[in-house]
């Protein structure tokens, strides 16, 4: 069974009632491993051996983080910087990552619509992650569009227990393969009828 | 039996003590008296495997007593003393005279001359204090009101047996001298020898003071750990020596010195230097005591010794209810305080053996009061047991009365240990973050302050389990060790480890060789105390000359991990080489090897973050 690494970025978990419950349905996931980067690396000290050893055994890597400023937490471009290494993950001998998924699953305060074309912010979720997608295939490894929790200002606590099902699911699916990446190649963003077998 | 050999002697001695004390205990009658059991099991009244020989163990023996008292006088706290003033030589104080007079009239009335009934007196007035702190330890009951006072009454009982000790060739019978024949004093006047006594004690002061830690720091930069304790066992014997002659029992001087002896350095230890031949030497003395009993007369006579044990108990238990309630001691708090105290002590068998020396008590006063003391103290158990069971339930008030006002009983997930420089930076940054802490430190000013702002904190040697205990170390989550003396936090650490596996220790170490024991006892976390500031100089000479900050701070990160991989990899290499090469060398070994271990890692100054060489080699197609 692919086993999926999920690379967790929140600097403020405490604060995040989303991030919790997502979290704890990742831990409890058997075939994922949880690597709680704020915790793991208080100090941004990264431990590069340790990444790069967590990334070979594992066939797809999720980032989990939430959106701030369109972009990752910090720590998440530092992971990039550091533990990518030339030679390691890209370059004419860096074949480490090749072959490898890498998925996103993000939260946003906004509502969907403010993502869509004519809204609030006028670029979906997916172009703002476009660094990542190119990173992922500078890496030689395929990228499938990002799971998104939107509006997380407005949920209520039901609607996080929802949201924490579905993400068990998805994990379910990413690690049992059952996600086409051809079929989801064009779209915006990973909802449960890409897992489903529905049309 | 042939009562042969020393090796023979030594087996028969030893193995009634590691059988008879494990059972005692197990039978919660405590230590004392599986001492005094092995004693009269092997005596010539049991299996008779010891005979005549006894007698020369006993003086063997007697220098725990001596031993004792200076260990006595080590930890008598002059902040505890004064703290505790008014019970101790009010409670205390009146507990010993009003039993004394009150045992001394009966033993009168009895027959007994005044001389020798004063003796008697003295004799029933003290308790055990091993017994009794053990006791209320373990029900953690120490820190009750009840508890403080028994602490007072046997705090004041420890030291009033000097004087006693001191009294009683006084109250012997003329003719009778002290043993020991000549003294440097024998030919002075009275003045001549209180001016030798004094000069004697403040000899003791001052080399105390100049020569004392110059002396011991010398041998102990040799490494030879049992040279430590043979300066610390001459220490004593000399101290005995030249108190005897200047005419002071060796006891008295001793507990003199160990009292003078508090305030140095090297209190800690001397007393764990002490503490094992202490602990063997009174094992022996009560083992003697035991075999001395004399069971036939005992048995000739059970009536008057029940008799006895039952008026001596009863007596003492009046006196000390009656004295709790003048000194205002709720109901209940008094009834544990009667309860707790009424048995006769270990010094009681101290007293008797010298009595019956001096010729002050005769054999068939003696002997009985031998049996009767055992016997009291076989029936403190029993007594604290039916309290527990039968009296407190029925007083009704038991959730109200084990908490002073200021005694907050931990509840704090983090409890830590010693306040100073270091410990109260842990604690106050962890109070800013709202994190309960419970505080343990014993500089009592500084205890002060904590409580007079309304920190949970307790007052005394947080090496001490039963401290530990009533801190709250069995629901606490974490323990910060930091004590500012090495060896103590490793003691606390060892301490900690074998009685609650559970809780995580986080252990302040001074060096590497501490880390390396704290490692060792299974502490959870070491933090060498000067590891991370002197990075932090290493980091800011850095910056002074030009390099870029950044990389400064991640290469001293690089290093401290490179460095506590090589802490915990050299720990495994060391052990006995420390014993081998002297602690001296060894340490010069370890700096040559930490050199080498950092030529060896070759990343420690290349950092490949945000490198760009391969990057640019690559595009060069070099």
């Amino acid at each position: 069974m692919p086993r999926v690494l999920v690379a967790f970025a929140h600097p403020a978990l405490e604060k995040s009632r989303v991030h919790r419950a997502l979290l704890a349905a990742a831990s409890r996931h058997p075939a994922v491993t949880v690597n709680d980067l704020y915790q793991v690396y208080p100090d941004a000290d990264i431990d590069v051996g340790r990444e790069q050893a967590l990334l070979r055994e594992h066939d797809i890597v999720l980032l989990q983080f939430p959106m701030y400023w369109y972009s990752t937490p910090p720590i998440l471009k530092l992971w990039q910087d550091l533990v990518l290494e030339h030679g390691w993950a890209y370059g004419r001998t860096g074949h480490a990552l090749a072959g490898k998924s890498l998925a996103c699953a993000v939260t946003a305060g906004g509502p969907r619509e403010a993502y869509e074309p004519g809204g609030f912010n006028r670029t979906s979720i997916r172009q703002f992650l476009l660094p990542l997608e190119s990173t992922t295939r500078l890496c030689r490894m395929t990228w499938l569009p990002p799971w998104i929790v939107h509006g997380t200002h407005r949920l209520d606590p039901e609607q996080i227990t929802r949201a924490a099902a579905e993400y068990a699911e998805l994990l379910s699916a990413l690690a049992e393969g059952r996600i086409d990446p051809v079929r989801v190649a064009e779209a915006d963003e990973l909802r449960p009828i890409h897992w489903t077998g529905g049309s | 039996m042939e009562h042969g050999g020393f090796f023979e002697q030594a087996f028969v001695y030893l193995a009634a003590a590691v059988i008879a004390v494990p059972v005692a205990k197990r039978l919660g009658l405590g230590s004392v008296l599986g001492y005094l059991i092995a004693g009269a099991i092997i005596g010539p009244f049991g299996l008779a495997l010891i005979g005549e020989a006894g007698q020369d163990i006993m003086h063997v023996a007697e220098f725990g007593v001596v031993m004792m008292l200076f260990v006595v006088g080590l930890e008598l706290e002059p902040a505890l003393l004064w703290r505790l003033r008014a019970s101790i030589l009010g409670l205390g104080g009146l507990q010993v005279v009003v039993t004394t007079a009150a045992a001394a009239g009966i033993a009168r009335l009895l027959g007994l001359g005044w001389a020798e009934a004063v003796a008697v007196g003295m004799v029933i007035a003290v308790s055990s204090t091993a017994i009794v702190l053990q006791t209320l330890e373990e029900r953690g009951l120490l820190q009750t009101t009840a508890g403080q006072s028994a602490f007072s009454v046997l705090l004041f009982q420890d030291i009033a047996v000097i004087p006693m000790l001191a009294l009683f060739p006084l109250l012997a019978p003329r003719g009778a001298e002290v043993a020991g024949g000549h003294t440097w004093v024998d030919g002075l006047p009275a003045w001549g020898r209180a001016l030798a006594v004094l000069g004697a004690v403040g000899g003791i002061v001052v080399a105390g003071r100049l020569l004392l830690g110059p002396v011991f720091r010398l041998i102990a930069r040799t490494g030879l750990r049992e040279l430590f304790t043979a300066a610390a066992l001459l220490l004593v014997v000399g101290i005995a020596l030249l108190m005897s002659q200047v005419g002071l029992s060796p006891a008295l001087g001793t507990f003199l010195a160990g009292v003078v002896l508090a305030t140095t350095e090297f209190r800690h230890e001397l007393e764990s230097d002490i503490e094992p031949f202490k602990g063997l030497l009174l094992g022996l003395f009560f083992i003697a005591v035991g075999a001395s009993i004399d069971f036939a007369l005992v048995g000739s006579q059970p009536g008057t010794i029940a008799a006895l044990v039952g008026a001596t108990l009863l007596g003492k238990f009046l006196i000390l209810l009656g004295l709790g309630r003048g000194f205002g001691l709720s109901g209940e708090q008094r009834g544990l305080f009667a309860f707790a105290l009424p048995q006769v002590g270990e010094f009681a068998f101290v007293l008797l053996a010298f009595g019956s020396s001096l010729g002050l008590l005769a054999a068939e006063v003696a002997s009985p009061l031998v049996a009767v003391v055992a016997l009291t103290m076989a029936a403190s158990p029993i007594l604290m047991l039916a309290w527990e069971r039968v009296v407190a339930p029925r007083l009704g008030t038991r959730e109200v009365t084990a908490r002073e006002a200021d005694e907050m009983h931990g509840e704090a997930p983090v409890l830590i240990a010693g306040f100073d420089r270091f410990g109260n930076t842990v604690g106050r940054f962890l109070r800013a973050n709202g994190v309960p802490t419970t505080v343990i430190d014993n500089d009592s000013d500084r205890v002060d302050v904590l409580r007079r702002l309304g920190l949970p904190v307790y007052y005394g040697d947080p090496t001490r389990l039963d401290l530990l205990r009533s801190a709250g170390i069995a629901s606490a989550r974490v323990l910060v060790v930091a004590l500012d003396e090495p060896g103590r936090n490793i003691a606390l650490v060892r301490e900690v480890r074998r009685h609650f596996p559970e809780v995580r220790i986080f252990a302040r170490a001074e060096d590497r060789n501490d880390a390396y024991d704290l490692m060792d006892l299974g502490a959870t976390q070491v933090y060498r105390e000067t590891l991370d500031t002197a990075l932090r100089v290493g980091v800011d000479v850095m910056g002074a000359l030009g390099r870029r900050t950044h990389a400064a701070t991640r290469a001293a990160r690089t290093f401290r991990r490179h460095d506590e991989a090589a802490l915990a990899e050299l720990a495994a290499v060391r052990g006995d080489r420390a014993r081998l090469l002297g602690v001296a060398r060894e340490r010069i070994a370890e700096l040559e090897r930490m050199l080498q271990a950092d030529a060896d890692e070759p990343d420690l100054e290349r950092d490949a973050a945000w490198d760009p060489t391969t990057l640019r080699e690559e595009m060069r197609g070099t």
